[in-house]
């Protein structure tokens, strides 16, 4: 049973992001990156991480994806600008691809046979002594820079008086 | 755990890595680039929650919980920043953004 649960949640990750490669529309490639999300989030709960997999859909699907649909939307890009790929292109990204893939095999190959996992499941009360005993300071310090990044992209966003440049 | 060893969740992340890795080189739309970004680091956080699991200490899921967050930050500077490119360019295809040629 869980071994078919695992099959179906791998197959639902990787087919969907090879789909968001693929698309042509980025807003059908936006909602393809979404359902890998959602089988990550499956594998996640596979592997006793459930707390994880309910961040993952929570930050992933809840703010990343719906942030990219929006900037998809909002730039609002034509499809008559979509010019054909280059042979040069699509040759570099396969040996590139195919270089990366034969390490990534190779890697695979190198691994030992899997042993039994160790037992003990992770509670919630585990993961909140780490974060706030071993893993405190890096907790303060990602949320100053969350603060950071909050004030980079509201000055990214703002719009500046019109400069007489060369472009 | 289940019958599924570590191994099979780590070729469900290389498989993931390589794709968007494929799809990083091969598309030229940023919004979609960045999209396959996003997915290359999903593909190390699945592989961080499964060593995480096999050995059962808590270490690589707590940092998962730190890739997530600095994903969020980054995907929000990272649109901010093609926005702002757009507003300049009106184009988000990386053949046109050349302006550091030559």
């Amino acid at each position: 049973m869980s071994s078919f649960l695992f099959y179906t949640f791998a197959f639902l990750t990787v087919v969907c992001a090879a789909a968001v490669v693929v698309n042509k529309n980025p807003v059908n490639g936006a909602m393809c990156l979404l359902l890998s999300l959602v089988g990550m989030a499956g594998l996640f709960v596979m592997l006793d991480a459930a707390l994880l997999a309910f961040v993952l859909i929570l930050v992933y699907a809840g703010a990343v994806v719906a942030l990219f649909l929006f900037i998809i939307m909002l730039l609002d890009t034509r499809p008559e600008h979509l010019k054909p790929f280059k042979a040069m292109t699509i040759a570099a990204a396969a040996i590139g691809t195919a270089l990366l893939a034969i390490g990534g095999y190779t890697l695979f190959r190198q691994l030992p046979e899997s042993a039994a996992p160790a037992h003990a499941v992770p509670t919630l009360k585990n993961y909140a002594e780490m974060l706030f005993t071993t893993y405190l300071l890096p907790v303060q310090v990602v949320g100053f820079m969350l603060l950071i990044a909050m004030l980079g992209v509201i000055v990214l966003s703002k719009k500046f008086a019109p400069v007489e440049d060369a472009s | 755990m289940n019958e599924i060893g570590i191994n099979a969740y780590l070729a469900v992340a290389i498989a993931l890595f390589v794709i968007g890795f494929a799809g990083v080189l091969l598309r030229k739309n940023t919004l979609v680039i960045y999209m396959c970004l996003e997915l290359m680091l999903l593909a190390s956080t699945l592989a961080l929650v499964a060593f995480s699991r096999q050995h059962g200490t808590l270490d690589g899921a707590v940092f998962v919980f730190f890739i997530l967050t600095i994903a969020a930050a980054e995907v929000a500077v990272g649109l901010a920043i093609i926005v702002a490119l757009f507003r300049r360019r009106l184009t988000v295809q990386v053949e046109e953004l050349n302006a550091l040629k030559n």
